[in-house]
């Protein structure tokens, strides 16, 4: 018989396999430009949407709408980068947060004119919904397919940064914007297409948040938090950052609520104030 | 045998495998202008931000006059006399000149902490505020908002604001960089004038402000000291012309002063 | 403009700016407009004041010395809080009230500012936001304190200086909260125009240049964030003393995005851009308070793309940029 911990551990290491699809685009893209987008939830909360709007109006399966939450959320930041954010990379943080903050209650308003503010459930299969028994545990399935789809796109990334031409490029502009451009590379198509896969990434987190922790319009502010805790104590610009934080955060989050309910979510933040004065530049940040 | 302006000894700093100082040892005496000069990347830049604390250094000792100041963050450096200057402008956009000026002289008397009193009040500070941008011929400008001055003139705003925290060593990170021909005049007055009692140690490319200012001069190369001495015995020095020459870099002016003291 | 070589011309220059504009005479002469004009608002009127000192609390550290900050309504629930509290117990006379807010809040704001100081950029923003959603679990846990979800009960302010019953109509109250705000405002101008507020226009200016002139930062920064702090702290208790009623919401994130929307709104780095926010966005939200949550963020959400893109100093910005077009012939 296992005891219930690992029971905690994996349902928090799923919920940081959700938080870091949330995140990892926005640690590459503020590790690379250093421009903050608070507005990255709202591209995740549209995946979510998508997949929701997609199965209960059109019947498709589960499966088939991730690849256009990912391809919605991508499409969609692209307009907002070309749009506003190009005309900021070099405003200050201020602009920086203001813009995108109003860009985050635009969403939210525009998301509760057209969906409502009720949670929107998902009519995912009965396969999907179950779960099977381990040495004594229940396991669910949903959470161990979104584990593994995590770990797949971490592989993913991991072999593009470093083996491909083009993550060659995101690893030069996040090391030295200047010199990378100084080099030749150009800097911000490479960002501006980092910065829609990024969103893409978190438009599929929302998608595949919406069986895990619900959808209503406040999701994009509330997951905001977290996605930041993440990147801060991961480290801008960094995968491996991401990972380990996002993997942190869903297990102590899971664990906190499990074993000591009382004082919750105050712990996290507790934890990432302490963390942020230790390595003020996150975990695997740079310098 | 009164102790050196400013010295280091054994100062190292590396960035991983990069080695960007090492075993660097320089004494400067008082009042002494010395220059500092080498191909890009030889770490000179990063010798001021290590003297100045913004780096900390690997192994070494840092003396100001008497004391260690190895340990001694940035601004308590600046308050024992050791200042410098940044190659890139590094001003307040938006603060007039003036008001620029008086900012260090209140910080430097320590004034800067009352919140009571009205700067109006404080007529020693702005007097003398005035009188350095006055040497410096910024005077008639003192109203003016930084961001709106021509770049000559940004550039003597940041000799001002090193000059009104008092120094005992003035460090220059290329002082007439980006400066155009029509403005440098000021410029190398204003570096001429510089009071005695000071000790200057300046980064320059320009050859002609080195052998116009410099008493003595120490070269650089890939973080280490290759020589130190006169312009003239630098000029003819043969692992000078190496570095400059042999290696292919692309310092025109220095080859050409070079090739016209060749003896 | 030919500047003479006598040394009495820079001194003008700063003097000039400290004596008081004909616009801020006729601004302040305007706030007793309500009393006559409109009397049926005065307690709306009083909910702007008590905005505009939080707001102008906010401008200190963000317009003056450069500090984004995301919790800020900390501070305003904790003198809330302990004005509330205070009179719950059975003390429930006003200044003292302030007083012993004031005190809380300062407290509070000094402990955090030592970590504050350390930090800027994303990390500074996070310190920020994470000691105010700390202390917003806190609160909701200490709901035997504070009394949760359902807001503190049991206040009861007593008369002001002894003499002044706060009435339903809100004139003491409006008036004890504009003259709080006046007070504040004229500290607040004080300190700006000392070497004090100079050294904190450096560090808004140019942060990284601050130690290379031998200036202290953090000391500064930590000096200007417990003021801030203790100021915001009375805001927060005015409103519990002049509503005698408080909430969690005090000092949840919404309030403090709020104030950075208002502040932002009338132009930070000018002292009044606050209190102009502050009317312009309660005035707003009272016109509209029929309209669902969402749209009004809906409206906020373009207001802030739209100053943030086309009037980056806000309100106060744009008019001033109006009027040096004007004025130059």
């Amino acid at each position: 018989m296992l005891p219930p911990i690992f029971g905690v551990l994996f349902d928090g290491f799923a919920y940081g396999m959700l938080l870091f699809l949330l995140s990892v685009g926005q640690s590459v893209t503020l590790g690379m430009m250093n421009f903050i987008n608070l507005a990255h939830c709202s591209f995740a909360m549209l995946g979510g949407y998508v997949t929701v709007a997609l199965m209960t109006r059109y019947g498709w399966p589960f499966f088939a709408t991730l690849p256009c939450a990912f391809i919605a959320a991508a499409v969609v930041s692209v307009g907002f980068e070309r749009l506003f954010y190009r005309r900021l990379y070099r405003a200050s943080d201020l602009d920086q947060v203001l813009l995108t903050i109003g860009i985050v209650f635009i969403s939210v308003a525009v998301a509760a004119y057209v969906f409502g503010t009720e949670q929107k459930p998902l009519p995912l299969p009965e396969y999907l919904r179950s779960s099977f028994t381990f040495l004594g545990l229940r396991f669910a399935v949903y959470r161990l397919i979104m584990i593994a789809i995590a770990l797949a796109i971490t592989a993913l990334l991991v072999l593009t940064v470093e083996y491909t031409r083009f993550g060659a490029k995101v690893r030069a502009a996040v090391d030295n914007e200047r010199m990378a451009r100084g080099l030749g590379i150009d800097v911000d198509r490479t960002f501006a297409v980092t910065f829609a896969l990024g969103s893409g990434l978190a438009g599929l987190g929302g998608a595949l948040a919406v069986e895990i922790v619900g959808l209503d319009p406040s999701f994009a502010l509330t997951y905001l938090v977290y996605v930041l805790i993440v990147v801060s104590v991961g480290g801008l610009g960094s995968i491996t950052g991401s990972f380990v934080a996002a993997a942190l955060l869903g297990i102590s989050d899971v664990a906190g609520k499990y074993y000591v309910p009382a004082i919750g979510a105050f712990l996290i933040y507790f934890v990432m104030i302490v963390l942020l004065m230790w390595r003020p530049r996150g975990l695997f940040g740079r310098r | 045998m009164t102790a050196p302006a400013l010295a280091t000894r054994g100062l190292a700093k590396r960035f991983g495998s990069l080695v960007v100082a090492e075993d660097i040892a320089i004494e400067l005496p008082a009042g002494v202008r010395y220059a500092l000069i080498g191909p890009n990347g030889a770490g000179k830049t990063t010798l001021i931000n290590l003297m100045t604390g913004m780096l900390r250094p690997d192994a070494g000792a840092i003396f100001l006059g008497e004391g260690e100041i190895t340990a001694l963050p940035p601004d308590e450096r600046v308050r024992r006399g050791l200042v410098r200057t940044y190659q890139i402008n590094s001003l307040f956009p938006h603060l007039t000149v003036l008001e620029s000026v008086t900012l260090v002289v209140c910080e430097r008397r320590r004034v800067a902490q009352t919140w009571w009193r009205q700067l109006a009040a404080y007529s020693h500070e702005i007097d003398e505020a005035y009188e350095i941008l006055a040497a410096l011929t910024l005077g008639p400008a003192c109203h003016r908002v930084t961001r709106e001055l021509p770049y000559g003139q940004q550039r003597l705003l940041e000799i001002a604001l090193a000059l009104a925290t008092r120094p005992k060593v003035l460090l220059l990170d290329e002082p007439a960089a980006g400066v155009p021909r029509e403005e440098s005049k000021d410029l190398f007055a204003a570096i001429a004038g510089l009071s005695r009692d000071i000790t200057v140690l300046f980064i320059e490319h320009d050859m002609d402000l080195v052998f116009r200012f410099a008493s003595r001069v120490i070269v650089m190369v890939g973080g280490r000291v290759l020589v130190e001495g006169t312009p003239a015995e630098i000029a003819s020095d043969p692992r000078v012309r190496a570095v400059y020459l042999g290696k292919g870099h692309r310092d025109g002016a220095l080859q050409r002063s070079l090739s016209g003291l060749a003896p | 403009m030919a500047l003479t070589e006598s040394f009495d011309a820079p001194k003008l220059y700063f003097s000039s700016r400290t004596r008081w504009q004909p616009v801020e005479i006729v601004f302040w002469l305007a706030t007793l407009l309500p009393f006559a004009l409109f009397p049926d608002y005065l307690i709306l009127a009083s909910q702007i004041a008590i905005t505009a000192l939080f707001a102008l609390s906010l401008d200190l550290i963000l317009g003056y010395a450069g500090i984004v900050s995301l919790g800020h309504a900390a501070f305003f629930g904790v003198g809330a809080y302990a004005a509330g509290l205070l009179s719950k117990y059975g003390w429930g006379e006003p200044i003292t009230g302030l007083v012993v807010a004031a005190t809380a809040a300062g407290i509070v704001g000094y402990a955090t500012s030592f970590v504050i100081c350390r930090f800027r950029h994303l990390a500074l923003i996070m310190l920020t936001l994470g000691f105010g959603l700390m202390l917003e679990e806190l609160a909701n846990s200490a709901g035997w304190l504070t009394g949760g979800f359902d807001g503190l009960q049991g206040i009861h302010t007593w008369k002001l200086l002894g003499y002044f019953e706060f009435d339903l109509y809100g004139y003491v109250a409006y008036a004890y909260s504009l003259v709080v705000l006046f007070v504040l405002f004229v500290f607040a101008r004080r300190l700006i125009h000392s070497p004090f507020g100079l050294s904190l226009r450096g560090i808004r200016e140019n942060y990284v240049r601050m130690p290379a002139i031998g200036a202290p930062s953090r000391a500064h920064i930590r000096t200007i964030y417990t003021i801030s702090a203790a100021m915001a702290g009375i805001a927060g208790a005015l409103l519990a003393q002049t509503t005698e009623t408080l909430s969690l919401d005090s000092l949840g994130f919404e309030r403090s995005a709020e104030l950075l929307v208002i502040l932002v709104l009338g132009g930070a780095g000018r002292l009044y851009g606050g209190l102009v926010g502050a009317m312009i966005y309660m005035i707003a939200r009272d016109r509209f308070s029929g309209i669902e949550p969402q749209y009004w963020y809906f409206w906020i959400g373009v207001l802030l793309v739209t100053v943030v893109m086309v009037l980056p100093n806000g309100i106060l910005g744009g008019l001033a940029k109006l009027s040096a077009r004007w004025s130059r012939p």
